[in-house]
C-alpha cells in the first residue's frame, strides 16, 4: 500500500491541509493514485540537466509591471449573485473554524 | 494562572522581535488595478484578480515596488532581485486560498534601525505580501469563537502590504514601543505608507521570549499577533513577560504557540492550538515573473529619498539650542520639547513648524503652535500650504492677530485646505486693534470693577485673568492679551 514517493501518513498530512475529509479506503486509493502521479511526473528526473542553467520560469522575461492607475471594478450586485450567499453586500460564509493564519 | 505584570519578571529579560505590516500608499492593488482606499463601501473595490475568478493573472504594481524600495533603503537593506510564492492556507479571507508573499528571496534582505535612544534593531528582512480581506463575525457575541456565522468584504484582499521583520534585539517593552514609533515614522517620511495602527494600515505582532538575565541562550518563543495600538504592545509585551517568567520560576516550561491579546482583561490567552504546525506548502508564484531591482532603478530612488526623522529631529532640535531657547527649563521640559519634536516628525508636520521659523517666527512659538494646534487635525495639516502657514504665526508674532484669533484663522484654513491667513482674518472681522483702542477698553473695565481693581492692586495677580476676560468680551477677543496685562501693570504701578 504504502509507495516509494509518498506515504499514507504524508497523504493524510496532504488531505488534511486541503480540509478533506477523506476515509480509510479513499486514503489508501489516493495515496496509490498519488504515488502514480509522482511517478509520472518523476520521469523528468531521468533526463540529464548537467549542462542545463537552473531557472525559475519557463520564460526568461523579468520586471513585468504595470502603472499604479485605477482601472474598472466589478459590479458589487453582478459579484454577489454568483455567491451561495450575501448580506449586507458582503459575502456570508459559514461560521470559521478557528483565527486566521 | 496569577500574573504579576508589575514586578514578576525580576531576574528575567525579555528577547523581542516583531513583525510589522503595513498597507503601502498606492493607488491601485498590488497585483490588480482595483483601488487601494480604505474605509469604501463593502465589496466594490473587486475585480477577478482579486476575487480570484478562473482565468485571471496578476500584474504587479510598479508603484507598490518602488515604495517597497524606498523602505528597505531607509532601513540599509540590501535591495536584491527576488521571487514571488505562494503561501498556501485555508481561511475565507483570501479567495484565493493563497496568500502571493515572498519566501527565500525577499525584496530587501537585512539592515537596521536606530532608535532614539541609541540601541541599533538588526531588520531582517522587508518583503511585499498582499493583505487579506477583512471578516466580520455575526452571532454570539460578535467574536470569532461563538460566531454562526461570519461576513467577508474583500476591499483589502490584494492590497499591498510591506512586512518588516526585526532581529530579535528588543530588550523591553519601551523598547519595542519605541521601534514601533521610529518604524512608522521612517515609513511616512518615506511616503510609503499612512501606516496608521487606528486604522489598520499598520498592524504589529510579537516574537517574545524571556531567559535568566545575563543569559546568552534564546528560550522558546510565544508569538501574539495584531496588536492594534502602542498601548496594547506594552500591555500585552508586560504581561507576557511576567507570565513566561512565572512558567520558569514554578519549573515549568513555556509552550511555542500563538497567543491572543485580550484588551479588556490585558491578559494573553493561547489560542486553541492547531492539530498542526502551519504548513503553507510555499512554492513560486507561476503567473508572476522574477523582479529584478536594476541598480539604476534603486539609485534614483534613492537619490529622491527625503531627510529621514533622526536627521529632522536633530535639525529642529538645534533651531533651539542656537536659539539660546528653554535653557534652564530643567529636564522635564526638554522632554517634553523632544516629545513634540518627535511627534510632528512622525507625522511629517514639521515642514509646517520650519516654515513659520523660516518666516521669523520663535522655534517655542512654532513648537507649540504645531503640535498643540496644527496635529489635532493631521491630515488637514498635511494637506496646508507651509508658507501660509508660516505667514498665519508670523501675523500673530508681529502682534497682529491674537492667540485665539490664530487659532480660529487655521481652523479656517484647515477647513478649507488652503487660504491666505491676512484674507481669512479679515473676512472673520480680526482687525488688529491699535495699542490706543486696547488702553481705552483696559481703562473702561477697571473703571467699572473697582472692587476686582483693588485686589488686584493690592498683589491678587491672578485677577489679571478676570480683567483680560473682561477685554476679550468687550473686544470680542480682538485684544490681544499680552497688551492688556502690560497695560494693566502699568495702570497698577502708576496708581
Ligand atoms: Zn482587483
Amino acid at each position: 500500500m504504502t509507495g516509494e514517493r509518498i506515504t499514507i501518513e504524508q497523504a493524510a498530512h496532504v488531505a488534511r491541509l486541503a480540509r478533506l475529509d477523506v476515509t480509510g479506503d479513499e486514503l489508501a486509493l489516493y495515496t496509490m493514485q498519488l504515488e502514480a502521479v509522482l511517478e509520472y511526473a518523476g520521469q523528468v528526473a531521468a533526463v540529464d540537466t548537467s549542462s542545463v542553467q537552473p531557472t525559475a520560469h519557463a520564460t526568461p522575461a523579468e520586471n513585468v509591471m504595470r502603472k499604479d492607475e485605477p482601472g474598472e471594478c466589478l459590479e458589487r450586485d453582478d459579484v454577489l449573485r454568483e455567491a451561495p450567499e450575501s448580506m449586507d453586500g458582503m459575502f456570508l460564509v459559514p461560521r470559521i473554524l478557528g483565527e486566521a493564519p | 494562572m496569577a500574573v504579576d505584570a508589575s514586578g514578576g519578571s525580576v531576574g528575567y529579560e525579555p528577547v523581542i522581535g516583531l513583525e510589522v505590516h503595513c498597507e503601502l500608499a498606492t493607488a491601485t492593488k498590488l497585483f490588480c488595478s482595483c483601488p487601494n482606499s480604505f474605509g469604501d463601501e463593502p465589496n466594490t473595490n473587486v475585480c477577478p484578480v482579486c476575487l480570484a475568478l478562473p482565468g485571471s493573472l496578476p500584474v504587479l504594481n510598479e508603484r507598490a515596488v518602488d515604495l517597497a524600495i524606498r523602505v528597505g533603503l531607509a532601513l540599509h537593506s540590501d535591495v536584491r532581485q527576488c521571487t514571488f510564492h505562494r503561501k498556501n492556507y485555508f481561511y475565507p479571507d483570501m479567495p484565493k486560498d493563497y496568500q502571493i508573499s515572498q519566501y527565500d528571496e525577499p525584496l530587501n534582505a537585512g539592515g537596521w534601525l536606530d532608535l532614539p535612544s541609541g540601541t541599533r534593531v538588526g531588520v531582517t528582512r522587508a518583503h511585499l505580501e498582499e493583505d487579506t480581506g477583512k471578516t466580520v463575525h455575526m452571532g454570539g457575541t460578535g467574536r470569532i469563537h461563538d460566531a454562526t456565522f461570519s461576513l467577508v468584504d474583500y476591499n483589502r484582499a490584494g492590497v499591498p502590504l510591506l512586512e518588516i521583520v526585526s532581529e530579535p534585539d528588543i530588550r523591553s517593552p519601551q523598547e519595542a514601543r519605541e521601534y514601533v514609533a521610529e518604524l512608522r515614522a521612517i515609513l511616512v517620511a518615506a511616503g510609503a505608507s499612512k501606516a496608521r495602527m487606528e486604522e489598520g494600515s499598520m498592524r504589529v505582532d510579537v516574537n517574545i521570549s524571556v531567559r535568566p538575565a545575563g543569559s546568552a541562550s534564546l528560550a522558546t518563543r510565544c508569538e501574539i499577533k495584531n496588536l492594534n495600538s502602542l498601548r496594547s504592545l506594552v500591555r500585552a509585551l508586560e504581561y507576557e513577560i511576567a507570565r513566561q517568567a512565572e512558567v520558569y520560576r514554578s519549573g515549568g516550561s513555556v509552550v511555542q504557540e500563538t497567543r491572543h491579546f485580550d484588551e479588556d482583561t490585558g491578559r494573553t490567552a493561547s489560542l486553541r492550538s492547531k492539530e498542526e504546525a502551519h504548513d503553507y506548502r510555499y512554492f513560486e508564484e507561476p503567473d508572476l515573473l522574477r523582479l529584478v531591482p536594476g541598480q539604476e532603478r534603486v539609485d534614483a530612488i534613492a537619490a529622491g529619498l527625503p531627510a529621514m526623522p533622526a536627521q529632522r529631529r536633530s535639525e529642529i532640535a538645534a533651531l533651539f539650542s542656537s536659539a539660546g531657547a528653554g535653557t534652564g527649563g530643567g529636564a522635564g521640559a526638554g522632554g517634553a520639547r523632544e516629545d513634540q519634536i518627535a511627534g510632528l516628525v512622525e507625522n511629517g508636520l514639521d515642514g509646517l513648524l520650519l516654515a513659520a521659523v523660516n518666516g521669523g517666527v520663535s522655534p517655542e512659538k512654532a513648537l507649540a503652535r504645531t503640535a498643540n494646534e496644527a496635529a489635532s487635525r493631521i491630515d488637514e495639516a498635511l494637506a496646508l500650504d507651509p508658507e501660509s502657514y508660516g505667514r498665519l504665526l508670523v501675523m500673530e508674532e508681529a502682534g497682529k492677530l491674537t492667540a485665539t484669533q490664530v487659532k480660529a484663522v487655521l481652523s479656517e484654513m484647515l477647513d478649507e485646505g488652503r487660504g491666505d491667513p491676512a484674507a481669512i482674518a479679515k473676512r472673520l472681522g480680526f482687525e488688529t486693534m491699535g495699542a490706543g483702542s486696547i488702553n481705552a477698553s483696559v481703562e473702561e473695565v477697571v473703571a467699572s470693577n473697582a472692587a476686582e481693581w483693588d485686589r488686584y492692586c493690592s498683589g491678587e495677580d491672578k485677577l489679571a485673568q478676570f480683567f483680560i476676560g473682561q477685554v476679550m468680551k468687550a473686544t470680542r477677543g480682538k485684544a490681544d492679551g499680552k497688551a492688556v496685562v502690560a497695560e494693566l501693570q502699568r495702570l497698577r504701578s502708576t496708581r
